[in-house]
């Protein structure tokens, strides 16, 4: 199901690349399908080796989930992709033209990666809607803010974004009042507004029940297509749900990759997860 | 469909607050000066010169704890340092006043009396065009504006925080109190400015003069109060209040919190600096004593007493304090600053929210009973977030409506 999803998408984004065939420096070209591409990339922190060659390629619309044991590097290569972490080797690209190893944070969120963090950090002391509104992607300079009033495109794409992390009742409650959950689909809507074209996730579902793991997994699909995913995630259940490529990364690198089923009968993978 | 400017001032303020303004407005612009000037002394409503002049006093200092309260309780930067840029609009206003004095000092010299008394036989360069009452409101402006945009260009990109920037400012503002109170700085040193005459040719004692400075003073308050109340209901208001409770975050969502706290910091030092200017003709006298650092702390007490992050709060604390110690200074004057420390210890430990926030604790109790307990969000809320919990955002109605 998700592969005719990408298929169709793969068209839209094929068509929008030739139309922008000539296209400024630092524009997103996504005329390989490829957008994200990160090739044998070595981090090392005092000897101890994060990252180790890694390779991985993402493609536009994907949604792809990353496993691995404690230390397997997941954490460390969203660092690299989001320019917290310099790598000592190897290239990271966001579709052909865009390098990520030499931008800064704020540059790279600008050209349309977005990422939410482990422990959700949403602004508690204003509202739910507040909290959305901030994060539009739009002149966020001094000046605009003094005199920005939301248009009515902006109140709908608000109002759509809180239809899709379902907190359309909550909209005026302060976010600080939102249960751990809520917290996070608020800043996966955060995330939205800013409309990147790919998304980093860290552990998503930390910290929700069942129900609301559940519908997490069904906004990911939906999102999927429209923007390209990188899940990192423990819960296998999750992972299950979401239905994509699977990635398992040990020591730094590429261990297996393929959907679920097959990742979970590798011997290798089991070795790593179940011990020798 | 975009809303003007002008009306959504307007819808910034609920009607309460204009209400108030408009009465507070009345009794400033009509009231006092017609009680003060039209009435015989005799009558229990005149109002004497020194109530008017002290009440002009307090207002200025109202300006200064709004002026605090944007940067303090909204942006979350406490400054020890503000009374710097109320000292540097005195004495930029002082400037013309002295040279207002013309050849009415005791020296009968061109000079102002202190330039003759360290044998000066020329005006200094800064003291070059300080007779035009323009340039001198320009510089009103212009030198706490200055100042305040380059130090906090500097302290913001060095991404100076919390104590070590309210240490900072409280740095600062003593190392300029030294540095007035040198004659060779060519502000009259310790003696600083005062034996003022007139203001355009008027006479400064005229009890006409007295009224105006007075109602001038309540303009400016009422000004400050609706452009501090745009701002923070503004989304630079909602961005700047971001910054106070997670900077780091508002970074990642794109916005630069360096140009935002610059804008505010700056903009705070030049209403300290109008306020300062319409605070020494009133009271006569400008000198380094108005640096001490402990005048700056004082302002921060102000605040704390009224309510930070309320906007109308401030007020309320500038102007209890500064009642509570024209009383305490007159009837006890050695147990005032012992009356000043309880008073902030007290707000500290037992009113965190200030005087605003205990009024607002109350109708909310009130509330509770009346309705049998609303949403335990509102109290939560209020606990949580004092400053923004009753300034629900039109933008969200607007976007459930």
């Amino acid at each position: 199901m998700n592969a005719a999803v990408t298929d169709t998408e793969r068209e839209n984004w094929e068509g929008e690349a030739t139309t922008s065939r000539l296209m400024r420096p630092g524009e997103l070209d996504l005329s390989h399908k490829v957008i994200l591409y990160v090739e044998d990339i070595t981090v090392s922190f005092d000897g101890f080796r994060a990252l180790n060659a890694l390779s991985l390629a993402i493609d536009a619309g994907e949604l792809r989930c990353i496993i691995g044991p404690n230390g397997a590097g997941k954490t460390t290569m969203m660092d690299v992709i989001t320019g917290k972490t310099r790598p000592d080797s190897g290239k990271a690209f966001f579709g052909q033209t865009i390098d990520l190893t030499r931008m800064s944070e704020p540059e790279i969120a600008h050209a349309g990666i977005g990422r939410k963090f482990q422990k959700p950090t949403v602004f508690e002391n204003h509202t739910v809607f507040e909290n959305l509104e901030l994060a539009m992607k739009t002149d966020k300079r001094v000046w605009r803010s003094l005199f920005a009033q939301l248009a009515s495109d902006e109140r709908d794409r608000v109002a759509e974004t809180l239809r899709q992390i379902r907190l359309e009742h909550e909209a005026d409650r302060v976010a600080g009042l939102l249960s751990h959950g809520q917290k996070q689909w608020l800043e996966i809507g955060m995330l939205l507004m800013q409309d990147p074209r790919l998304l980093l996730l860290d552990e998503p579902v930390a910290g929700m029940t069942d129900d609301e793991t559940e519908r997490t997994a069904e906004l990911f699909v939906s999102l999927a297509g429209k923007h390209s995913l990188v899940v990192v995630e423990h819960d296998m259940a999750f992972v299950e749900a979401l239905g994509g490529l699977v990635t398992v990364l040990h020591e730094g690198s590429v261990l297996a990759e393929g959907d679920l089923a097959t990742v979970q009968n590798d011997p290798r993978v089991i070795e790593v997860y179940l011990g020798r | 469909m975009r809303t003007p400017l002008t009306v959504r001032i307007f819808d910034s303020m609920p009607s309460a607050g204009w209400v108030a303004l408009a009465i507070f407005a009345l009794v400033a612009w009509v009231g006092v000066p017609l009680a003060h000037l039209m009435l015989p002394e005799s009558s229990p409503f005149y109002v004497s010169g020194y109530v008017v002049t002290l009440m002009g006093k307090i207002l200025c200092y109202c300006v200064v704890a709004v002026a605090m309260d944007l940067i303090w309780g909204y942006a979350g930067i406490l400054s020890l340092g503000h009374g710097l840029f109320f000292a540097l609009g005195g004495y930029a206003f002082g400037m013309y006043l002295m040279r207002q004095i013309g050849r009415d000092g005791s020296y009968q010299s061109d000079l102002p009396d202190f330039m003759v008394f360290l044998d000066w036989k020329e005006l200094p360069w800064f003291w070059a065009g300080t007779d035009s009452l323009l340039w001198c409101l320009l510089l009103v402006v212009a030198v706490p504006g200055l100042l305040a945009f380059v130090f906090g260009f500097f302290a913001f990109r060095s991404r100076i925080k919390g104590v070590y920037f309210s240490i900072i400012t409280q740095a600062l503002v003593y190392a300029a109190m030294l540095l007035f109170f040198r004659n060779e700085t060519g502000f009259g040193g310790n003696n600083g400015f005062t034996d003022f005459k007139r203001i355009l040719g008027h006479d400064i004692t005229s009890p006409e003069m007295r009224v105006t400075l007075f109602a001038l003073s309540a303009t400016l308050l009422m000004s400050v109060l609706i452009l501090g109340r745009y701002l923070v209901t503004s989304k630079f208001g909602r961005v700047l209040a971001a910054i106070r409770d997670a900077e780091s975050r508002v970074m990642f969502i794109g916005y630069q919190p360096l140009n935002y706290k610059l804008f505010v910091w700056t903009l705070s030092a030049v209403l300290c600096g109008l306020a300062g200017a319409l605070y020494v003709p009133q009271v006569g006298i400008i000198n380094p004593s108005e640096m001490t650092p402990a005048n700056s702390i004082e302002i921060a007490i102000w605040v704390a007493v009224g309510g930070r992050g309320t906007l109308i709060g401030p007020v309320v604390g500038a102007a209890i304090v500064n009642l509570a110690k024209s009383f305490f200074t007159v009837t006890f004057p050695e147990y005032w600053l012992f009356f000043l420390g309880f008073l902030f210890i007290g707000v500290t430990l037992f009113l965190p929210q200030g005087v605003v926030g205990l009024f607002r604790r109350l109708r909310g109790k009130v509330a509770e009973k009346s309705f049998a307990g609303p949403a335990e969000g509102a109290v939560a809320a209020d606990e949580s977030a004092p400053a923004d919990a009753d300034d629900a955002p039109r933008g969200a109605k607007g976007a459930t409506a």
